[in-house]
């Protein structure tokens, strides 16, 4: 049996044997290699998407650096998001405060790029120093006409999740400053899509064929232009269950948007995330060219989805991600294409989503809150599973192990959303399980 | 074009910073500590810093890439790490039994202000230390320098608190290889051995980032240098350190506390950088060059001999670390290329004295700037364009938009394969160099040239 730290046997369930009493929402266990990220990360992926924004990270070099453009959030017109802005802290100002240089920097940006908004993040230091990193961000609006909005985000003060808030609170700052008057009774905000690999345009085609019009899409090829009239739109769609829902509640609380939580992974909840809006709207134009759009994808794609099927039918697979909404999504879509997953983690799900995945396995399966490699690898090798869903950090441990390892982070470079995304999803997942290295690697092991 | 933001025009900036050509400290002392067998790296700061720096290495390398972290709260910054400190280093031994931990700090727990050496005697003290096992730390504020200034400042840590001298002599030499990588490390040994000369290389990632597919995730691959090896470098006849920014202060501790000499090289990329190599552990290790080295060395001199034309009048421009630089613009102006621009993130105050040594004859209005970003180098490229590129996967943006053939070169490395299994050290180095260097030139020819002067022998 794998060597768990005391204090995290609680955050591990396993099913049909353990009484569920799962812990989660804890800050990792010191000395943990733990695969968390924190604040400053959280606030920098949900923002970073909005293209034509200055993004200026305040601190030392390092975060600036580790985020550039790492992320495949792709802008269909400027590419501002793709650079990377740092005040690059020194000692002297660690010591004499950083406020100056951010002044200095901020004007000289906004002069050069002319951005439709600036986010500044503060970093570590700069909540130690305490730089009063709102004045300066206050005075700079004031002077250049232009929103800047100050992105607290100091790595300590909390875990991803509280970065999520943050970056949600600063937009929350933009929506509801410019002019509604366009938008159409039958509109919809797409929250927490960050557009990798393109996605967001497969959904967004999707509502515009239904007779939806699309106001803000938050973040993935945002715009602050779009992203200021979002108040305008009817209805707050929201993916991605950790990132966005802050943002859908204050929206909610101050412009009395109702809000409604999605996934667009898998045939299933796609079909019923499309078929909620139109239920929402209750227009019957809408519910019937969303019926017969279902319809048509579905028959478009499931016919080979099902050749993959008989290939994959009978093998297992293991998913750690980072939000649970993903989790689930993918043990329906696993299931779908033939495949029972063994082993289910998350770096930031909380008791309810634990409680729900517990519902959605089978006998057996771990449940696994915050993991780290060792234990990841035990219960890998434990289950003997086909396949590894993550992200970056975990490829390499799955494809050492001998397994197949698809990525749902945001190092996917084809779109897994939509319809065709799941084609894409199964044969990527086809091209990994099947694939002859695994069979050589084995034949070297006798 | 995805950097359309880059204007031509140059106007004088000051201290910000666009598209950087360096990173923090923390990941090169992260970096150096996987160089060290059975050690697990340790980050005394924020979960995100650990993260970042696992990803990027699990990027580069394609490894798995395991560290712990400290996990840093609201409480910690207020209070200090301390009490997370000796709770990591509890739980660490516990559950991951490592022959050493190799801690460094970030530039959260450094403006805290806590006292590493004061926490690891408390933690030794209070037993959560096991019975030959081992702790090391290295200052690594993200604030000052960059990551080669982190790997150094590692280096030099495992001599501090490692390294001992026992009356006798052995007959080995130290070799610090710099931040290099894997395949590098492999090669410099490989070289060494071909000399007869035993040597203790730290760090040595090789076998640890270039491990073998075994279908087993071993959590301590075989590689590294050994803390006993460490220990035996106080002993050791002299010490070869490879590069002034990553390697010198190393070198000089030892120097300083065991008298061990040392001498500073510069890296051994290209023909005359490891011609320099081999002598010095001629010298040192007191044995003479078999033929099979000097063989090697006749081979990429044919290289260079057979290509020349192609070398002749190229215009390449440079970005990366320091020590890689000054080698590479050494050998670059070897073959007869013009080195017109050089750039590195690192602040080093005598960097541009010594490109400029090296390129005063063939290209003496060469642009040198060190503490520099990107966005300087592509606005120099937009105002003159060169015919070669060279340096990490970032480039790749200022080579698609400018169009010009790029080799990548340095670290990171986030989108290509073979930095971490080919050399680019040593005479063998030095040959594949060269055939990535021809192939980009020549594949560059054969796509532009107009189809009349199309040639089937080039």
């Amino acid at each position: 049996m794998v060597k768990i730290l005391a204090e995290r046997k609680k955050q591990v369930f396993r099913q049909g044997q353990d009484k569920f009493d799962l812990a989660c929402g804890k800050h990792s266990v010191a000395g943990s290699v733990s695969q968390r990220a924190c604040v400053f990360c959280g606030a920098r992926v949900v923002l970073y998407p909005i293209a034509d924004a200055l993004h200026l990270v305040h601190g030392p070099i390092g975060c600036a650096a580790y985020t550039w453009d790492i992320r495949g959030a792709l802008s269909s017109g400027p590419q501002l998001h793709r650079m990377s802005f740092s005040t690059d802290l020194r000692e002297m100002e660690v010591v004499y405060g950083g406020e100056k240089k951010l002044y200095r920097d901020l004007r000289s940006l906004i002069a050069e790029y002319k951005p439709r908004a600036a986010f500044v993040y503060s970093t570590c230091i700069v909540g130690l120093i305490g730089d009063d990193v709102d004045a300066v961000c206050r005075r700079v609006s004031r002077e250049t006409n232009i929103p800047v909005l100050p992105v607290s985000a100091p790595g300590f003060q909390g875990t991803k999740k509280d970065g999520y808030r943050a970056a949600c609170e600063a937009l929350f700052k933009l929506v509801g400053t410019a002019s509604v008057k366009d938008v159409s009774r039958f509109s919809v905000n797409i929250l927490g899509d960050f557009n990798i690999a393109g996605e967001i345009w497969t959904i967004k085609k999707y509502y515009e064929e239904m007779g939806v019009q699309v106001v803000a899409t938050m973040t993935g090829d945002g715009r602050v232009g779009d992203i200021r009239r979002a108040h305008g739109a009817a209805l707050n769609v929201v993916q991605c269950s950790g990132s966005m829902s802050h943002l859908a509640e204050l929206m909610k609380n101050k412009f009395k948007q109702p809000f409604i939580r999605v996934s667009y992974f898998g045939f299933e909840d796609m079909a019923a995330a499309l078929y909620q809006v139109a239920d929402f709207f209750g227009n019957s134009l809408i519910q019937e060219k969303t019926v017969a759009l279902v319809k048509r994808e579905i028959e478009l794609v499931n016919p080979i989805v099902q050749v993959y099927r008989r290939a994959l039918t009978g093998k297992t697979a293991a998913i750690y991600v980072g939000g649970a909404f993903k989790a689930f999504s993918l043990v329906r879509a696993l299931r779908l294409i033939g495949m029972e997953t063994a082993i289910v983690g998350t770096q930031t799900g909380g008791v309810e989503d634990y409680q729900k995945l517990k519902e959605l396995c089978s006998e057996g399966t771990i449940i696994v809150d915050d993991s780290n490699p060792v234990e990841l690898s035990a219960f890998l090798k434990e289950k003997k599973v086909d396949l590894l869903i993550g992200g970056v950090k975990e490829r390499p441990l799955a494809y050492k192990m001998g397994i197949g390892f698809c990525d749902h982070n945001h190092e996917r470079k084809i779109p897994l959303s939509g319809f065709s995304g799941m084609l894409n999803f199964t044969r990527e997942v086809y091209a990994t399980v099947l694939s002859p290295v695994w069979k050589i690697s084995k034949e070297i092991e006798v | 074009m995805l950097l359309r933001h880059t204007t031509k025009e140059i106007k004088p900036r000051e201290a910000l910073l666009i598209n950087p050509a360096k990173t923090c400290q923390p990941i090169g002392a992260m970096y150096a500590a996987l160089g060290i067998h059975a050690c697990l790296p340790h980050s005394h700061g924020s979960q995100g810093c650990c993260a970042y720096h696992r990803s990027t290495l699990s990027r580069h390398y394609k490894e798995p890439i395991l560290a712990g972290t400290s996990s840093f709260t609201e409480g910690s910054s207020v209070f200090g790490g301390q009490a997370n400190l000796l709770e990591a280093i509890n739980n660490i031994f516990t559950v991951y039994d490592p022959e050493i931990v190799a801690v460094h700090t970030t530039c959260l727990s450094e403006t805290i202000g806590d006292d590493l050496p004061q926490i690891i005697s408390k933690a030794r003290d209070e037993g959560k230390i096991p019975k030959g096992k081992y702790i090391i730390h290295a200052n690594t504020p993200s604030y000052v320098g960059s990551h080669v200034t982190g790997f150094a400042n590692m280096c030099k840590s495992m001599v501090t608190y490692l390294a001992e001298k026992s009356g006798g002599k052995k007959e080995q030499v130290n070799i610090i290889p710099g931040f290099t990588e894997p395949a590098d490390m492999r090669e410099i040994k490989r070289l060494a051995g071909a000399l007869g000369v035993k040597t203790v290389i730290f760090p040595d990632t090789s076998d640890v980032l270039d491990a073998p597919q075994t279908g087993k995730h071993v959590f301590y691959p075989a590689g590294g240098v050994t803390v006993s090896e460490l220990r035996s470098t106080g002993d050791s006849i002299g010490t070869i350190a490879l590069g002034m920014t990553a390697s010198a202060s190393a070198a000089k501790a030892l120097d300083a506390k065991f008298k061990v000499p040392c001498e500073i090289l510069n890296l051994p990329i290209g023909l005359r950088a490891t011609d320099a190599f081999v002598d010095a552990l001629r010298k040192m290790g007191s044995v003479a060059v078999p033929d099979v080295v000097t063989e090697e060395r006749g081979r990429l001199l044919d290289i260079i001999t057979d290509m020349h034309q192609y070398f002749y009048g190229k215009k390449v421009a440079l970005f990366g670390d320091p020590d890689q630089m000054v080698s590479l613009a050494g050998f670059l102006t070897d073959l007869d290329m013009k080195v017109v621009y050089v750039l590195t993130g690192t602040a080093d105050g005598k960097f541009a004295e010594r490109i400029r040594e090296i390129t005063k004859e063939t290209a003496p209005q060469a642009k040198v700037a060190a503490n520099a970003d990107l966005f300087t180098l592509h606005q120099w490229i937009k105002n003159e364009k060169v015919d070669l590129l060279l340096g990490n996967t970032y480039g790749k943006y200022i080579a698609r938009d400018e169009d010009i053939p790029f080799i990548r070169f340095g670290f990171p490395i986030l989108d290509r394969i073979g930095h971490s299994y080919f050399p680019s050290v040593g005479y063998y180095g030095g040959m594949l160099l060269l055939q990535k260097i021809l192939n980009a030139l020549m594949d560059r020819q054969d796509r532009d040239c107009p189809e009349h002067q199309f040639e089937l022998v080039m």
